[in-house]
């Protein structure tokens, strides 16, 4: 993608925001964008004029929705929830902590840590806590019941906060990052500190290394089908097969939209096996799984695409970037 | 070592400052020192978990050193992970703080939180290592680099020292002191101070590790010497002065030999030939990465009318051409290497063998 020139484009489609300010997620509330700024506020960006909601004292280091509302952890040591405009404080570190991460989960549940400490609220009773073994860098829910997976070093552990019973743990040496359990939650992946994915296959523990990236992967997901998980990382955008019983094992990634730039974020349209790509010199595609077509959403230039997401019927595409730009876009 | 791209906005990464230095040495007394003073700036500190007073300042993290290995449980690709963290987390207020300083706690290696920076691609590309400060006591580090590893390290690894409490030894023990320092690390400025007093640009924005700033690798000691000869000169005239030399040899200085830490310095004035010296580099650094705490170097090749500059911490080397060697300049390729049982006559006829 060094030149985008013949690329189908619906760059005049997009509705520009102004943001001001470094974006480090998007989400929407039903139609309606939001954009998480990287400091203090979320951005809702109506068809005209802007409102800016304060959340956090200083930086906002996590975010999370489930399309109803977006919790947000802040280096105030505050956990944030905004459902319509109105935040709501749900929690703040006894300690002052950072809150670092945060998941919602299927059943209104809120999963977040602070340091090594890792914490749910379940929609009814009381909070629980648990320890992992070092800093806590990614927590997910299962995509069906109450079971939490805790990226942190040497591995991910699985925890039922319901449960007395210790954290199953899944060991793998090195740092783990984000985690994400597959749609179908057959598979656990994670984002490592070296520039690979690693994946257990939950069933009998069985290891898949995805490895020959450029740079650590800082954002992936699964298309809507589950075939593929998507992921950034590279000049291209590498999807793995996720369709067999084994996962990517002893298969070759497909490789779409090669480009002079290297893949900062994807975002995987929530019903057809699209997804939307930004890159580090500003410009964000859709790309089609099936024959690697591209749209053209936004061009080149600028700080690298920090932040991409769709609404919940993949109507509205929005992205921002880390100097501030940011735009709408309706399909 | 391929010569990378060179950074497009390297003025705009914000500096980050190291701070070590064996317990009780004098390090919170220098960050208190560097908060405080009067000069505008606004600092980001990262301190540890056992920090030992109150830091003042708006924009205090802190945190517990995790040292995280890579992949290969290789020792010289251990990173740093709170501070990739934290560093990621600051970065969404850049604008709130001109650089950032990372105390580390007394026992701390230096390296992994240097390697930090080269390691972790984010972490690069938003900020950059400006310099390892240590802070040594001068009554007490004779007797820690004797039992404690780590000082050892802290010193070995510095680009600036602080030889701290002065006030509280001999002049001959402080000259003693210095010598053994030069020992180990000949290359780092070394400041003499007194409650941590010193001058914040002698601390903050060296840019010690800025391959343009790599223009000057001549040991340090060579400056003392000079600035030794000029006391004599005035001892020589001036039959009044008091300074103790008696006791020292040739220039003034005392030459201790450390028994497992040393700097191997190198030099020719013949070009080198690439071909020959990134195989050699490369390979001395794979085998001998665990022991080479630092090295830089400037290289003359053949053929090359620009000067090629790199600098290493352990197994990792960041090199580039640095700009065109100047009319009348001399081509003279210069390598040092800090290490701890370096194979010192290997690693000179390696270099040796490079010469085109």
């Amino acid at each position: 993608m060094s030149d985008t020139t013949n690329t189908p484009s619906i760059t005049d489609r997009v509705r520009p925001v102004k943001a001001g300010a470094p974006v480090v997620g998007v989400h929407f509330l039903g139609p309606k964008p939001v954009f998480v700024l990287g400091e203090e506020a979320l951005l809702f960006a109506p068809d005209s004029g802007d409102i800016r909601i304060p959340v956090h004292g200083g930086a906002i280091l996590c975010s999370a929705s489930d399309g109803a509302r977006i919790v947000t952890g802040g280096d105030d040591g505050r956990l944030v929830e905004v459902a319509a405009r109105e935040p709501a404080l749900l929690a703040t570190d006894a300690k002052k902590r950072w809150i670092d991460q945060v998941a919602l989960g299927p059943d209104g549940a809120v999963a977040w840590s602070a340091g090594k400490t890792a914490f749910v609220r379940p929609r009814k009773g009381d909070d629980k806590s648990v320890e992992a073994p070092s800093t806590v860098a990614g927590l997910a829910f299962a995509p069906k019941g109450f079971r939490l997976a805790i990226a942190h070093y040497n591995g991910v552990s699985l925890w039922f906060a319901n449960a007395q019973a210790a954290p199953e743990k899944l060991e793998w040496k090195g740092s783990h990052l984000a985690v994400a359990f597959s749609p179908d939650g057959r598979f656990v992946v994670t984002a490592m500190q070296e520039s690979t994915m690693h994946g257990w296959r939950l069933a009998d523990g069985k290891h898949m290394r995805m490895s020959g990236y450029s740079a650590r992967v800082r954002s992936f997901g699964w298309t809507a089908d589950g075939a593929y998980l998507a992921t950034s990382g590279s000049e291209q955008l590498i999807l793995w097969p996720f369709d067999g019983k084994d996962g990517p094992m002893g298969k070759q990634p497909l490789m779409l939209a090669p480009a002079a730039s290297r893949v900062a974020m994807v975002a995987c349209h929530p019903r057809q096996p699209v997804i939307a790509t930004g890159f580090n010199d500003g410009i964000v595609l859709l790309v089609r799984v099936e024959d690697g077509a591209e749209i053209l959403v936004r061009g080149k230039g600028g700080a690298p695409v920090t932040a991409l997401g769709w609404d919940e019927a993949g109507a509205q595409l929005a992205f921002g970037t880390d100097d501030g730009e940011a735009g709408v876009v309706s399909l | 070592m391929s010569a990378p791209a060179t950074s497009e906005k390297a003025s705009e990464k914000i500096p980050v400052t190291v701070l070590t230095g064996y317990l009780g040495a004098g390090k919170t007394t220098l960050l208190n020192r560097i908060l405080s003073e009067p000069h505008g700036k606004k600092y980001a500190v990262i301190v540890n978990e056992f920090g030992e007073i109150g830091i003042d300042n708006d924009l205090v993290v802190n945190a517990e050193e995790e040292i995280f290995e890579m992949n290969n449980g290789c020792i010289c690709c251990t990173v740093r992970g709170d501070l990739v963290r934290i560093i990621d987390g600051l970065m969404r207020r850049k604008g709130k703080f001109d650089a950032i300083i990372v105390e580390t706690t007394g026992l701390a290696d230096p390296a992994p939180v240097a390697q930090t920076f080269f390691m972790d691609e984010q972490v690069g590309a938003k900020t950059k290592l400006d310099a390892v400060v240590t802070v040594a006591d001068a009554k007490w580090l004779k007797d820690r680099l004797k039992d404690a590893p780590e000082a050892k390290n802290q010193i070995a690894f510095a680009d600036v020292i602080l030889l701290n409490k002065t006030d509280l030894v001999t002049k001959d023990e402080l000259a003693d002191v210095e010598a053994r320092i030069r020992a180990i690390n000949p290359y780092a400025k070394l400041h003499r101070t007194e409650r941590s007093k010193i001058a914040i640009d002698q601390v903050l924005g060296r840019n010690a590790f800025d391959l343009d700033r790599i223009l000057e690798i001549e040991p340090e000691f060579l400056h003392a010497e000079d600035h030794d000869h000029d006391h004599h000169h005035d001892h020589d005239h001036g039959h009044d002065h008091g300074h103790a030399h008696d006791h020292h040899h040739g220039g003034g200085l005392k030459h201790y030999h450390d028994e497992d830490m040393q700097s191997v310095s190198l030099k020719t004035d013949r070009p080198l030939d690439p071909d020959k010296f990134f195989p050699w580099i490369q390979d001395l650094v794979a085998k001998d990465g665990p022991s080479i705490l630092r090295s830089k170097g400037i290289l003359s090749f053949k053929d090359d009318p620009e000067r090629f500059v790199f600098q290493g911490v352990h197994m990792i080397l960041d090199g580039d051409h640095q700009r065109p060697w100047k009319e009348g300049e001399k081509r003279q390729s210069r390598l040092v290497f800090i290490g701890r049982d370096l194979p010192q006559e290997r690693i000179r006829s390696g270099f040796e063998s490079c010469v085109a």
